[in-house]
């Protein structure tokens, strides 16, 4: 039984590691479409994706749009997440409400809704694609928020520090905020990643006039596969620098809470 | 003073609620409100187009299949291979979810290119095994190439999900039902698996909920050429010649309902197991 389910789970590795191999590799090779081994490898996508305007700019809306989504969401929703943990529990059965209601609903479902309520208004469509994001990345900021907050006991904190003579400005921000900040720092870039990836609002709603690496990518799928391989080999490559990031600024929280 | 003071602190939800409603809340009402209606004000008619659309209720059954089928075998190999990893150390464990946690963000557009790089008209495996002579006529734009995807895109959550239900349980009550006489597979039929049970029939809702929602790989690989639930909207709303925005809400509709209905039966088989169990 045991040596089976550690098959199983070398197998589910192999799984989820051959498509990535397989596509850095394609990203790197110069001929391949009859052998089983490309015939030589070569930076030459690589160089040509990053010397590409189109590309380039691509990446920078990419990173302005999910950046901004995150950074409007720590601005507006954190504090309300602050407020309803330390403050008001009693709504705080409210708030979950609608953080399993915003993960439940896909973007699919969203965008019919985003598209009929706003193609009728002058706001332009992006700035509705930006205010779903900040919405859409509430589980994350909430599930981060509140954890850090239960950890380090928020509410006794600010006690304490207003005790000693603290504003409730003061407290949040020279005791609450640095003792919380790692988990939120961790929700950030978790929001940020998955804002990354998205595609199917940004695609239906928005569509090429605003475009992003994922509707970049999806204009190259068909035309080349080469330089295709190198914009999701340079996707994957962001995406593991973020991941190793927030391991590492976790298990550096989980030994502060320790000592 | 006092009520001054928690007036301003409520101030503070007023950002929040005011994006919660206008960019979540009034949209999704808003198509609520526009799949019963047309020019004259009131109607079931999409509804009644949709249900009686051959073509619409078969974007429903393949969604439907797809869904339960990649949650169901994410579901089981990833029991298996969360109880592999509980035999290692935790500083191994961890590691093997870090691994794991570095494919989540992995699907979508991307992941659908990396199948095509395997699997496609000439990817990796089809090349090599058109060279040994093989002709499996497996087609990745097909249901079972899907399949693969979203199984794919499944695996690492399912992993996030089922590792901490694992962890509670505990292995004092293994020493304790051995000596007690039962053998493993006893302990895991008796014990194991009924507490788990909860844990595991929340996870299959969340990976049904998002498979069902799932739209950007099935796009990227078929354009809107496979007909799933997702897909029919997706070009319903974004039909350049064809567009019919409130057949599309009342299919938004109809599969935001499937998911609730899912999330409810999941909900009530939780409840039921506790009680259950409470009972023994």
């Amino acid at each position: 039984m045991k040596k089976f389910t550690i098959v199983m789970l070398i197998l589910i590795g192999v799984y989820l590691a051959l498509p990535i191999f397989a596509t850095a590799l394609y990203a790197f090779s110069t001929e391949w479409n009859k052998t089983i081994l490309p015939e030589g490898l070569t930076f030459e996508w690589i160089r040509t994706l990053f010397q590409d305007t189109r590309f380039v700019e691509a990446f920078g809306r990419s990173v302005l749009l999910s950046g901004g989504a995150v950074l409007l969401s720590i601005l507006f929703i954190v504090p309300a997440i602050f407020v309803i943990v330390l403050y008001f529990p009693s709504f705080e059965k409210w708030f979950q409400a609608s953080v399993v209601m915003v993960y439940a609903f896909p973007g699919i479902i969203l965008s019919v809704g985003l598209i009929r309520f706003y193609s009728g208004t002058s706001l332009p469509m992006i700035l509705a694609v930006l205010g779903v994001y900040v919405i859409s990345v509430l589980p994350y900021i909430y599930q981060g928020t509140r954890n850090s907050l239960r950890n380090v006991q928020g509410r006794q904190l600010m006690d304490a520090a207003e005790l000693l003579g603290a504003s409730k400005i003061e407290a949040f921000r020279k005791v609450l905020l640095p003792a919380v900040y790692p988990g939120l720092f961790v929700a950030a870039l978790l929001s940020f990643s998955v804002l990354f990836g998205e595609f199917v609002l940004i695609n239906l709603v928005v569509g090429s006039r605003f475009e992003t690496v994922q509707i970049y990518l999806m204009s190259k799928l068909s035309t080349s596969g080469h330089i295709a391989s190198a914009i999701v080999f340079v996707y994957i490559v962001l995406m593991g620098i973020l991941t190793l990031v927030m391991a590492i600024v976790t298990k550096k929280a989980k030994g502060m809470t320790r000592a | 003073m006092i009520m001054n003071r928690k007036k301003s602190v409520l101030l503070i939800l007023v950002p929040f609620a005011l994006l919660m409603t206008f960019f979540f809340l009034v949209p999704l009402i808003y198509m609520l409100i526009s799949s019963f209606s047309n020019s004259d004000g009131f109607t079931l008619e999409h509804y009644q187009e949709a249900l009686s659309s051959s073509y619409i209720l078969q974007g429903f059954k393949n969604s439907l299949a797809l869904s339960v089928v990649s949650a169901f075998v994410a579901l089981v190999v990833s029991l298996l291979g969360v109880y592999a990893m509980t035999h290692f150390s935790e500083p191994v464990r961890e590691r093997l979810l870090i691994l794991s946690n570095l494919t989540s963000n992995f699907s979508g557009v991307p992941l659908a290119f990396a199948f095509i790089v395997l699997l496609g008209n000439s990817g990796l495996f089809t090349l090599a095994l058109d060279s040994f002579g093989w002709d499996l006529s497996f087609s990745l734009y097909s249901w079972s190439g899907l399949l693969l995807i979203y199984i794919y895109f499944q695996l690492p959550l399912t992993i996030m999900l089922l590792y901490p239900i694992y962890s509670g349980i505990q292995q004092q009550w293994k020493d304790a039902a051995a000596l007690l006489g039962a053998s493993t597979f006893a302990f895991w039929k008796k014990i194991g698996l009924p507490i788990l049970f909860p844990g595991i029939a929340g996870t299959f809702t969340i990976l049904f909920a998002n498979a069902m929602g799932a739209y950007a790989s099935a796009y990227a690989l078929t354009g809107s050429n496979y007909n799933l639930a997702a897909i029919r909207i997706g070009s319903l709303i974004s039909g350049d010649i064809f567009a019919q925005p409130e057949l599309a809400s009342a299919i938004a509709v109809l599969l935001g309902v499937i998911m609730i209905i899912g999330m409810l039966l999941s909900e009530g088989l939780i409840k039921k197991t506790r009680k259950d169990l409470s009972k023994r």
